[in-house]
């Protein structure tokens, strides 16, 4: 395992943004913005083994936001889930690392997802299920700030308030972009911590979620909310495309983008400090 | 006994045995007849609220966690409301939860249009791998439960909540994926489900004394149907009538037409004639949507002329 957070960081942005130079297309935005989350959680918080994806009381991450298949297959694959290789099958036909999460298809990963919002009402489910086989669990699920107007988001928030899931912590990718448009134009999910405060939830708020120290400190600040029975909604405020300026400059428009193997190359090297 | 009884107690029976079972409501666990196991079992049982697409996510979570979920609602709610749920927490996505729509049909009654499902079979029999079950009285529901809890994958459960004439006797023995052949018979083949089979019955025993003979066969799981069972009956007849609580269109008889597309057989149909449903007791149901054994009746006989 990598000590080196921040490197660790860097290098999952390279695999990301090769894998998907490599197919042309992809989700590049909504994966680069929750690169710090997953190496936090994949590399010092999580309760795992890659050598059995399927342990008996392994702690669980669920990418609500599944479009973000492509973070989550680099960091499994530096985590030793699979080789890094298979990163450059990335969504071709046949194979086990599809654009949306795929439980049945990708060892490591916890649920499908993909249609937005019932990833974390599956989260619920599964936090529901690890208190009642005891098992100690922890339950972490991502949901992005878009993902945030589906109806589905709010019920499944309410229902983990009124059971008390502290066994649950929640994040938002709160990169404030989604496909049409800014979320605050479309259809604003702000006041978003007040929200979640009157759903019966603790709320951390990390001011710049693209920084691992920060992401790492709301992560351990949320373990300790573990018998206040109250879940933890850790907003983080990332930056959507974070790390290659040519993908944040697209904007909206960087969701699900083209990028050549050049522009791979050049991504590479940005985040290398080499361009 | 009514339907619902008779599965809330089934269903306690193998909560006791079987402590991977969890229960889900969305407010309909009275309406279900399953309230009193939230008592009994208060650790693995879920009210989830008027929360039908969070019910079925979470149910799709217990699932991965090794727990056996049923999830209830009125067919509508449990099917074309949660139909993504459906398709992509839970089908999609391998997991092991049973799913059971009450009030199917006409059986809606005084809720009416708004709840009243014809279509909820064609919703869920377009989602790969599902399993559809619609019992037609209590011994069938009975010898059908424990089978249910043990098949592991996603099945709905169309269930009539009141209580529903007795077809079979207690020495019916339950295969899930085997129709069960109700009446031998010569002249038309009768392919029926859930509601309509002790109509069905009454009118094959009636026409029987007009010389006419009804070979019957109770369809109870639409899919997979049975299609051995199935073909088999129509070629014995050469004529096939399906008679079912559902639209025509998506349901039973879409079923058998693909079952039976390579025969040359005519299939006539008895069903709701792709409308909605609306207020009413059952009496009015049947006559408005066409139900009544006087048109069940009819329609057999047309299709005795048609060979």
């Amino acid at each position: 395992m990598q000590e080196d957070l921040k490197a660790l960081c860097r290098d999952l942005r390279c695999d990301i943004m090769t894998a998907i130079g490599h197919l042309g297309v992809g989700h590049a935005g909504g994966s680069l913005s929750i690169v710090e989350l997953l190496a936090v959680l994949y590399f010092k918080e999580m309760h795992i083994d890659p050598a059995r994806p399927d342990m008996p009381g392994r702690d669980r991450f669920i990418c609500s936001k599944g479009h973000a298949g492509p973070a989550v297959y680099a960091a499994l694959a530096r985590r030793g889930y699979f080789p890094r290789d298979l990163l450059m099958t990335l969504n071709q036909g046949g194979t086990s690392l599809p654009s949306h999460c795929d439980m049945l298809r990708t060892p490591g990963i916890d649920m499908t997802t993909g249609s937005l919002g019932q990833g974390f009402s599956c989260a619920v489910g599964v936090a529901l299920g690890s208190r009642l086989a005891g098992d100690g669990a922890t339950v972490y699920t991502v949901i992005g700030d878009g993902e945030s107007q589906e109806g589905q988001i709010w019920e499944a928030a309410m229902l983990a308030g009124n059971k008390h899931l502290d066994n649950l912590i929640a994040f938002t990718d709160y990169n404030k972009l989604q496909i049409d448009d800014p979320v605050a134009l479309i259809n604003d999910i702000a006041p978003l911590g007040a929200k979640w405060r009157a759903f019966g939830w603790h709320v951390i708020e990390v001011e710049d979620g693209n920084d691992v120290d920060q992401v790492a400190q709301a992560v351990a600040l949320a373990k300790r909310n573990r018998g206040s029975g109250k879940p933890t909604m850790v907003i983080l405020h990332t930056v959507k495309g974070c790390g290659v300026s040519f993908i944040i400059e697209r904007g909206c428009g960087n969701h699900n983008t083209k990028v050549t193997e050049e522009e791979a190359r050049r991504a590479v090297a940005e985040i290398r400090g080499e361009a | 006994m009514e339907m619902r009884a008779v599965y809330a107690q089934c269903l306690g029976e193998l909560m006791e045995q079987d402590e991977k079972i969890c229960l889900l409501d969305a407010d309909l666990s009275k309406a279900s007849g399953t309230r009193g196991l939230y008592d009994r079992f208060p650790d693995r049982t879920f009210n989830c609220g008027i929360a039908e697409q969070n019910m079925a996510s979470v149910a799709a979570g217990l699932a991965s966690y090794g727990f056996k979920p049923w999830i209830e609602s009125f067919a509508p709610f449990a099917t074309r409301r949660i139909c993504d749920q459906i398709t992509l927490s839970i089908a999609y996505a391998g997991r092991n939860v049973k799913i059971v729509g009450t009030d199917p049909g006409i059986t809606a009654e005084l809720n009416g249009g708004t709840h009243m499902s014809f279509e909820d079979i064609s919703v869920v029999r377009a989602i790969p791998g599902m399993v559809i079950f619609e019992p037609v009285d209590e011994v069938q529901l009975r010898a059908a439960m424990p089978v249910l809890n043990a098949y592991e994958g996603c099945l709905y459960l169309r269930l009539a909540r009141k209580e529903m004439p007795r077809v079979f006797g207690d020495d019916y023995r339950f295969d899930l994926f085997r129709a069960d052949t109700l009446r031998e018979g010569s002249d038309v083949t009768v392919l029926t489900s859930g509601y309509p089979t002790a109509d069905v019955l009454a009118v094959a025993e009636e026409l029987a004394g007009e010389g006419l003979s009804c070979h019957v066969v109770n369809v109870h799981t639409i899919k997979p149907i049975d299609r051995e069972t199935v073909v088999a009956a129509a070629r014995k007849t050469g004529v096939a009538v399906t008679v079912e609580n559902h639209n025509v269109i998506g349901g039973l008889h879409s079923a058998v037409l693909e079952a039976l597309a390579h025969e040359r057989i005519p299939v006539y149909a008895v069903g709701i004639e792709d409308r909605f449903g609306e207020v009413g007791k059952l009496p009015y149901l049947r006559q408005a949507m066409g139900l009544t054994p006087e048109h069940i009746k009819a329609v057999i006989k047309e299709a005795a002329s048609a060979k």
